[in-house]
């Protein structure tokens, strides 16, 4: 296995770790923590196949990686946002319980 | 460099100062009052510039005239004007203000809208001063319209009051009937000359191309264009100077504050119809040349002039209301100016305008003094008694009424008076504007010495006359002023030293001797002498004793008296006349609203309603079924589908993953093939 491979083994594995943990918890914070594992292994993605690419432009990579860091920042702030007024609202951020919107 | 570019300057001081008033919270009660005065007295410097400048060339008309928008093909100018005739006015009207704002300190001390009130009276200042150094009529006429509007606002200033409100409102209503008479002259004018710039250099409407040809005998009749143009502009002037019969509104404009009294109902704001019409008096003497002419101009100014000055002097002769005398005094004096303007002489009109400011101010305040210091007691009959409580007001206030009664040969009174006399004994029309002026003086002495005599003479006859106390200095300094200015003004027109009037018109007048007719004088200071001695032996002479006793003019003609106070019963007519014809138009309109229009426009609504409801029949019965089922079908589709949606978030996530994996599938099972 080269370092590329290993760099791909290493993220999927954080998918699926982030995967699990956002499909099997039901406090909504556990779940936020398993989606940005998830953004997290799609960044080393980018890292990697920037870094081991045989033309590597200058930086595009890294830029991708800030760029979705920062969006992923905004998002977690919007669900952190999220689950306090969840909380306001319901007094618990149990997933399960919180089936307002439903059709 | 042209002095008249600077003119501006003199009404925008006090217009910043009213911005700033205007933006003061209540509470910046020195900061607003120190304002207005601050540009007051900057107005009054620069206006003694202008003064200056304009006698250096007092047969120039100074002008500065720019285009202030263009419309099709031609341009609406306006400009500034510098002679003589408004130098003095600026002078005056900017010293008469300064003098009765500061002595608005202390009469407006205790009350809670100080702040707004010296914004009002800044802004009243900047519209007079714009009315004063405009050269284009529509200038004027907007700073016309400004000073209607804030005397609207001061006579209102206590508008919590009904009858202050009432009286703002027909101060309002009044002057703007003869404004409109105003309006359609400068539309006129601006049709026949296309310019409404007063001197502009061989094209303005004073000038003697367009004059020529406004004198033309062009209407019915033979008359002249230039005559209806200057009656329409008199209507203005009428309605502003408080002539018959527009007069109304002025007596009860006293039930603003005193010192606004003393500045828009006395000194300024009503002189400015007699400074318009000595502004036109070109325009308005146009027609004189025209002897075919049925009727001229200044035969109909002198005539309402004369009526004026009569009917307001004999009005003031029964009325018990301090400010209310003084109020139908102005309106003689009006008529007095008016007069001189009618005869031709409108160099003595504004010798009797400057003079008459500075006494009329005078007495003002110190009727506003008496009033401040018997917390708001005007009824003559329950004052009395006071010339030894407060002697300042008292002396200056004498000194008022003498200049105002004519006394000879010291108050300026007598000088602008006799020479409104003397012109209208030159008059060559009619004795009768003469008559009707010796008259009138003979009423001015003796209801001025009964004002003196019930107010400050006897013993006090209210309690609140008793405890009187002389004003503050910030109250009296001003009345020492305005008296020195009643006694030593008239020396500037005497005719042995016609300076005033040399300047105004702008050539040499010839002195004369001192006494230019003496019958005439002889006669006039005789009638004072004898309207004087009538108010002492009626008032003077036995000082009324109580408040209730008899007027003894009311007990030996109760008709007449009652007449007079009643103020001949204009009011009343008005209201039978005007009053009842415009409600009877109302209630027309009303009517017609009501039952005719109103009939018709429910006549179709019903009809619309009836094409409504067989619409709506068509609608239930055929369209609505077929919609229906389409409808059902929807919402059955949309309930199927909602079922999916379980609102469990994770749920939505492990549909995604599943998902996921599956596209993985596909594609790895692709990439093998």
């Amino acid at each position: 296995m080269n370092a590329l491979q290993l760099c791909l083994a290493f993220s999927s594995l954080l998918f699926a770790v982030g995967l699990a943990g956002a499909l099997a918890r039901s406090n909504a914070i556990i779940v936020l923590l398993g989606l940005e594992l998830m953004l997290n292994a799609a960044n080393i993605n980018f890292i990697a196949f920037w870094r081991f690419s045989p033309s590597s432009a200058p930086a595009t990579g890294v830029i991708f990686v800030l760029f979705s860091i920062a969006v992923a920042a905004a998002e977690a702030a919007v669900g952190m946002a999220l689950v306090i007024a969840i909380y306001r609202h319901q007094k618990t951020i149990r997933l399960p319980d919180a089936t307002d919107l439903k059709g | 460099m042209n002095p008249a570019s600077h003119l501006w300057v003199i009404p925008a001081l006090p217009l910043l100062a009213a911005a700033l008033g205007a933006l003061t919270p209540r509470g910046g009660r020195r900061l607003a009052a120190g304002a207005a005065i601050a540009a007051m007295a900057g107005a009054l410097i620069a206006s003694c510039f202008a003064l200056h400048a304009a006698l250096a060339a007092p047969a120039a008309h100074l002008t500065c005239n720019f285009e202030w928008f263009r419309l099709g093909g031609g341009a609406v100018r306006l400009g500034w004007l510098l002679d003589p005739l408004n130098g003095l006015m600026c002078v005056m009207v900017s010293l008469v203000s300064l003098l009765i704002f500061i002595f608005s300190l202390g009469y407006m001390d205790e009350d809670e809208n100080f702040t707004r009130f010296f914004c009002f009276l800044a802004l009243f200042a900047a519209a007079m001063l714009g009315v004063v150094v405009s050269n284009s009529l529509l200038l004027l006429f907007v700073s016309w319209e400004l000073v209607g509007l804030s005397s609207y606002l001061l006579i209102g200033f206590w508008f919590h009051k009904p009858s202050a409100a009432a009286a703002a409102k027909k101060a309002f209503i009044v002057t703007r009937i003869g404004d409109l008479g105003f309006f359609i002259g400068l539309v006129w004018l601006y049709d026949s000359t296309g310019s409404l710039l007063l001197y502009d250099g061989g094209r303005g409407i004073l000038e003697a191309h367009a004059l020529a040809g406004l004198a033309a005998p062009a209407l019915a009749g033979g008359l002249a264009a230039s005559t209806a143009i200057g009656l329409l502009i008199f209507c203005g002037a009428a309605g502003k100077s408080g002539q018959f019969p527009l007069h109304v509104w002025l007596p009860d404009a006293m039930e603003g504050p005193t010192p606004v009294s003393a500045l828009i109902h006395a000194a300024t704001m009503v002189a400015a119809g007699v400074f318009l019409m000595a502004r036109v008096f070109p325009l308005m003497a146009a027609d004189q040349a025209l002897a075919s002419a049925p009727l001229h101009a200044l035969t109909v100014v002198a005539g309402i002039g004369a009526v004026t000055a009569l009917m307001g002097a004999a009005i003031a002769v029964a009325q018990d209301d301090l400010k209310k005398v003084l109020a139908f005094s102005t309106v003689s004096q009006l008529g007095y100016m008016m007069l001189a303007v009618g005869v031709g002489s409108w160099v003595a009109a504004i010798f009797h305008l400057l003079t008459h400011a500075f006494f009329k101010a005078l007495l003002f305040l110190g009727a506003g003094s008496v009033i401040h210091a018997t917390h708001h007691e005007q009824d003559i009959r329950r004052l009395g008694g006071l010339g030894g409580r407060m002697r300042v007001t008292f002396a200056t206030f004498a000194v008022g009424m003498m200049a105002l009664a004519g006394v000879p040969f010291v108050f300026s009174g007598f000088w602008s008076k006799e020479s409104i006399l003397h012109a209208a004994m030159e008059w060559e029309v009619s004795r009768l504007p003469l008559w009707a002026g010796l008259a009138g003086v003979v009423l001015t002495a003796y209801y001025m010495t009964r004002l003196t005599f019930e107010v400050f003479a006897g013993r006090p006859r209210s309690h609140a006359a008793e405890q009187a106390r002389e004003s503050p200095a910030v109250i009296t300094v001003p009345l020492l002023v305005l008296a020195a200015g009643a006694i030593l003004l008239g020396f500037l027109g005497t005719p042995a030293w016609p300076w005033l009037q040399s300047q105004l018109t702008g050539a040499a007048v010839p002195s004369g001797p001192l006494i230019e007719s003496p019958v005439l004088t002889a006669v006039s200071v005789i009638l004072v002498a004898l309207g004087l001695g009538a108010g002492w032996y009626l008032y003077g002479r036995r000082p009324r004793s109580d408040a209730g006793a008899a007027d003894p003019v009311a007990a030996a003609f109760p008709a007449v008296f009652a007449f007079l106070a009643a103020r001949m019963k204009l009011d009343e007519l008005y209201a039978l006349t005007v009053g009842r014809l415009s409600s009877a138009l109302s209630w027309l309109a009303d009517f017609l609203d009501r039952r005719v229009w109103d009939g018709a426009i429910r006549l179709l609504a019903r009809l619309g309603e009836l094409a409504g409801l067989m619409n709506g029949e068509a609608d239930r019965d055929g369209l609505n079924a077929g919609f229906d089922a389409v409808s059902e079908g929807f919402r059955r589709a949309g309930r199927a589908y909602s079922r999916a949606q379980s609102g469990d978030a994770q749920g939505y996530l492990r549909a995604l993953a599943v998902g996921f994996v599956v596209l993985v599938v596909l594609v790895l099972m692709g990439c093998s093939r």
